[in-house]
């Protein structure tokens, strides 16, 4: 790991003062991610500011039943929170989701949303990745890519969005509050990560001096009957091949509400717009499921290390919104 | 304490042998005192980190460390233009029984595999030493390499026999039986290549005192390694102290010596410097090989009424380790008319492989066993009963007597156990809710091999006893067990014993593999409590004089005759003693004598039936095992708990080999893509469903004590107990490893 200067600021402000002095300064959270990372010699900043004593760890309520998420509260605290239970239940599966107990007691929202991917050559410094290193090359796209990406992918990079929170916000159009020196600014989750495109080193909206000081969750009646289903290749503690955050409304036979995002197959955490849209006032069977699903991945850039995806991701989104389905017949 | 309030007070003795006890090196490990080979520290320890090769074949034509030399805290970046030279492995040497690869680090700029060391940083942290390894810039020029096992496998050539195993076998002419067969089955298997994963990763700490060394070594072969460095370093062996008293699982990754080991003395010796080095996981992926992949061919051909006619088993692995006996269980399970076995190999421009928790019988098993399993669906038949109709009375190839055969009782007992007769027969047949239910079995067995072992005993004047013997205490109980044997043929209590282990400086004890280190160590401290039971009777006075060893019970502390004895004290202190110590020493004449002598007369075998059941998710193809049972003959067990302890984590390793373990080798570069436990997929606990182990408990006659082996044969024939019941809840064999969800979609 190169040696770094590590600061611990009191407050925001001087958090934000120390980003805008230091170029080569990165926040640390949970660092269940950068150090990591540090240590393979991918991230290399000069100065570490420590945020966690920041006040930005409360999860408050808004006049209009949604919830604002302070950007420090840790993923297994968020997950036991009563109202995410109650309102998101989406979100608290996703979280308990991912990584292992130990890791979800340290990372923290703003963390997450910064999660860079798991590729292996991304984190091998004697393979060719283009995110690590514009114009190397990608050593991915023909190499092993059981993990990797099916949608918003190039020929750049193909590299997956690790994150299992993310989808259950892209999902849940959630809205990211960042501030600098400059001021504050509110993203849409769904403008947050970038696709790779011809630059896949540029993975979200945040200026390298903003720090993401929280999450807002809008009200959202249909997400009260939502899961989170991520298949991954042991029961626990693997990123997911594929995952499906979900929330379904039927009235009379038909889909009167959904939102769909799917993680594990996405550049970014996917929110499956053509599937929703393909849903929305139809029939809530089987069959317009697995259309539905074959809609969002029409659109799919398989290599043959993953083609599997596009049947898992289908079958996924089929089981999930049966299950929502089932239980909303029930009760 | 007179002799005669001690048989007053004596009551009935139990046993030790057969205890479930707990083990006495718990409490150190539960609260952090035990050390590990990279936790002795010493004045001016500096640390150590490996450069690797980037490149699977070549030389290095430029190594830049100028960058690396300038960390702070850096001591030396020794490379193969200023680093010591280690003398060459011999060809024909004790020593070289151990090597991990012929390759001499550091001595010439050859490259011959992607993650070989090409320089070692010392620096006064750990943490300068792995960054300053990390600047270091080298340039090859490559050679043309052969890294993908695929591409070469139609390259194989004949895998040369040794002596104690051939690589081919024939009786009769089994493809003629085959293409006749009324009923056959031909499959391809396909095993990837695997890592131990042991929790410790290779550590070494090492320091130099003149000419003479100390190394403190996560090894599984203490008295080898002793061997090695005295070879490679030019010092005698009686210079050379290695330390093991505890590490931390080998799995057979530590029984070599790798490039961790040798790098760490030789830094020591280039720098003057006690040096530790203490790899990343990262680094044991590259220096230390694993288990081969391979390619198998499984032909069965059998009458209608399941009795096989033809049995063909061809394989392909890697070439360099030790020959990989992959066609080995092959040759004792079936009583099949005919047999046709054969091993090849290839060579790769990789790490070379190394025994990996039963060798050859781990992969072999899966593929024979899925065979079977598969031609009980061609016939309609029970699997279990297909087993039975072609179980051997005597061993299939050479007409040899079994020592010890129980696997009718083992599935009888597992039927009765694990409800097999409630197996619907039918695949896909049995469901709960989402899930796909399937329950399958599968044949164990694996071979033990028992090695020399050299032992003392002694008693002293107060009755304490002390066993010395160069055990390796990898996690098995090593020193637990000898306790028990000890204790009960001295008849002492189990306190009053105590086991050192892990020390070259003991008696040479067996390498810690084979299954064999319990058995053969046992069979030396059984001759040398006896030798110190005689020596003890010809000490002792009236009412023991005269009176023959067989006449006379070790018990109570003591020896006696009917009522009458004299404890042990009572011995010493009568004889002006103040102790009396028994040596065995054993060696590798011994063994090879032994070995034939044995090999002559009988088949030895551990062996069990394992029983599974599988949820396959109905939509996606996920494998959940949810209920395991495996029955096992390992003869007579020492300590419930530790046996049972062995053979579910063997199990446990069987499942990853099953569902999720493969190491990556990128084929285009022959580097290892998946280096790390984040990407390597052990098991989880989430992934290990409660696991019933059940020991018949029967002493082999022809060993002794009763011993075969439980280190190894739990994870043989688990990953096709786990591939047969896919079978039976998807109707989809898979035969290649492992069972991932896109082979089930």
């Amino acid at each position: 790991m190169k040696p770094f200067a590590y600061v611990k600021p009191a407050d925001v402000e001087a958090a934000l003062r120390a980003v805008a002095t230091e170029p080569g300064a990165k926040f640390l959270g949970g660092g269940t991610n950068l150090v990591d990372l540090m240590r393979e010699g991918v991230e290399r900043p000069d100065t570490v500011i420590d945020v966690t004593g920041l006040p930005l760890d409360a999860v408050d309520d808004l006049p209009d039943g949604g919830l604002r998420i302070g950007a420090l509260v840790r993923n297994s605290v968020l997950a036991a929170d009563p109202r995410i239970r109650a309102r998101y239940p989406m979100l608290s599966q996703a979280l308990l989701a991912g990584a292992s107990p130990q890791l979800r007691n340290m990372a923290t929202v703003g963390g997450n949303l910064l999660q860079r991917t798991r590729c292996a050559y991304f984190y091998d410094a004697a393979a060719a990745c283009n995110k690590r290193e514009p114009g190397a090359g990608c050593d991915a796209l023909d190499g092993f890519t059981r993990g990797h990406a099916v949608l918003g992918v190039s020929g750049s990079c193909i590299a997956a969005h690790p994150s299992d929170m993310c989808v259950a916000l892209a999902a849940l159009d959630a809205v990211v509050e960042v501030r600098s020196v400059r001021g504050d600014r509110r993203i849409p989750i769904g403008e947050f990560h970038l696709l790779p495109g011809d630059t896949p080193q540029n993975e979200t909206a945040l200026a390298p001096d903003e720090l993401i000081t929280a999450v807002e969750l809008p009200a959202l009646p249909v997400a009260a009957r939502s899961r989170y289903r991520k298949v991954r290749d042991r029961a626990s503690y693997a990123f997911a091949l594929v995952s499906v955050a979900a929330a379904l409304e039927v009235r009379d036979g038909a889909v009167a509400g959904v939102r769909l995002a799917l993680g594990g197959v996405g550049a970014k955490p996917w929110r499956a717009r053509a599937a929703e849209e393909a849903l929305l006032g139809g029939a809530a069977d089987e069959a317009a499921f697995r259309r539905a699903a074959e809609a969002e991945l029409a659109a799919a850039t398989v290599r043959p290390g993953n083609a599997f995806k596009t049947a898992l991701a289908t079958a996924t989104i089929a089981a999930t919104l049966r299950e929502l389905a089932r239980e909303e017949d029930a009760g | 304490m007179s002799t005669d309030v001690a048989e007053a007070v004596r009551t009935e003795t139990v046993p030790n042998v057969g205890r479930p006890l707990d083990r006495v090196d718990g409490p150190a490990k539960a609260t952090g005192e035990a050390k590990y080979a990279a936790d002795h520290d010493y004045p001016g320890l500096a640390h150590a980190a490996l450069v690797h090769a980037t490149v699977a074949r070549g030389r290095v034509t430029a190594l830049d460390t100028e960058a690396a030399r300038a960390v702070r805290g850096v001591i030396d970046v020794l490379t193969h233009e200023n680093a010591p030279r280690m003398r060459p492995v011999k060809r024909f040497s004790l020593g070289s029984f151990v090597k991990g690869s012929s390759v001499n680090y550091l001595a010439t700029d050859e490259v011959h595999w992607d993650g070989q060391p090409i320089a070692v940083v010392v620096a006064e942290t750990p943490a300068a030493a792995r960054h300053a390894a990390s600047l270091v810039r080298a340039t090859y020029e490559e050679l043309p390499a052969a890294v993908d096992f695929a591409a070469e496998e139609p390259k194989a050539v004949p895998q040369k026999g040794n002596a104690m195993f051939s690589s081919a076998a024939d009786k009769g002419d089994a493809n003629a039986a085959l293409a006749v067969a009324p009923v056959s089955v031909d499959l391809r298997f396909v095993t990837p290549p695997y890592n131990h994963n042991a929790i410790e990763p290779h550590a070494t700490t090492a320091v130099w005192n003149g000419n003479r060394l100390t190394v403190h070594d996560g090894t599984q072969s203490i008295a080898f390694v002793r061997k090695h460095l005295a070879m490679r370093f030019g010092v005698p062996e009686r210079d050379i102290r290695v330390l093991a008293p505890y590490v931390g699982g080998g799995f057979g990754g530590k029984g070599m010596v790798w490039a961790g080991t040798l790098l760490a003395v030789l830094a020591a010796r280039a720098t003057g410097r006690a040096v530790r080095l203490a790899l990343t996981r990262e680094s044991v992926y590259r220096t230390v090989g694993g288990r081969t992949p391979t390619t198998q061919r499984v032909a069965l051909g059998a009458d209608r009424d399941g009795r096989l006619t033809a049995l063909v088993h061809t394989s392909v692995a890697r070439s360099g380790g030790m020959p990989e006996q992959v066609t080995s269980a092959s040759r004792h399970l079936y009583a099949a008319e005919t047999v046709h076995l054969r091993q090849n190999v290839v060579h790769l421009d990789l790490v070379p492989p190394t025994a990996m928790r039963a060798p050859g019988e781990a992969v072999g098993t899966f593929a024979l066993e899925s065979a079977v399993d598969e031609l009980a669906w061609r016939l309609d038949m029970d699997p279990i009963e297909l087993r039975m109709r072609n179980e051997p009375e005597r061993d299939p190839l050479t007409g040899k007597a079994f020592s010890h055969r129980m696997l009718r009782e083992a599935y009888a007992l597992g039927t009765e156990r694990f409800g097999w007769r409630e197996r619907d027969p039918r695949a896909g047949a049995m469901r709960d809710g989402r899930w796909l239910v399937g329950m399958g079995v599968a044949t164990a067995y694996h071979q033990p091999i028992r090695f020399p072992a050299s032992v003392t005993v002694r008693m002293g004047a107060d009755g304490a006893v002390v066993v010395r013997c160069g055990l390796h205490e990898i996690g098995v109980g090593a020193a637990t067990v000898q306790r028990q044997i000890a204790a009960d043929q001295l008849g002492v209590p189990l306190e009053s014993v105590r086991v050192e282990v892990g020390d070259s400086d003991l008696p040479a004890g067996p390498i810690a593999a084979g299954s064999g280190q319990t058995a053969s160590a046992a069979a030396s401290v059984l001759a040398a409590c006896d030798k110190l039971k005689r020596q003890l009777l010809a000490l002792a006075g009236p009412p023991l004089r005269g009176r023959a060893i067989g006449d006379v019970q070790a018990r109570d502390g003591g020896l006696f005759h009917g009522g009458g004895g004299r404890t042990y004290a009572e011995i010493l202190a009568g004889a002006g003693r103040d102790h009396v110590e028994a040596a065995v020493k054993d060696g590798w004449v011994n063994f090879l004598a032994r070995s034939a002598r044995d090999g002559r007369r009988w088949v030895h075998g551990a062996s069990g039936a394992h029983f599974c059941e599988v949820r396959v998710d109905a939509d996606t193809g996920e494998v959940r095992v949810s209920r395991w049972l495996g029955v096992f003959d390992v003869g007579r067990v020492i300590n419930a708990k530790t046996a049972a302890g062995q053979l579910r984590g063997g199990i446990v390793m069987g499942l990853g080999m099953a569902l999720s373990e493969q190491t990556l080798v990128d084929p285009r570069t022959g580097r290892v893509v998946n280096a790390s436990l984040s990407e390597y997929h052990v098991p989880v606990h989430a992934d290990v469903p409660r696991i019933d182990v059940h020991c018949l408990d029967d002493p082999d006659p022809t060993t002794p004590l009763g011993l075969l082996g439980v280190g190894e044969v739990g994870v043989t024939g688990v990953p096709a107990a786990v591939a047969n019941a896919v079978r039976h809840a998807t109707g989809k064999r898979v035969a290649d490893l492992p069972i991932t969800l896109d082979k089930l979609l």
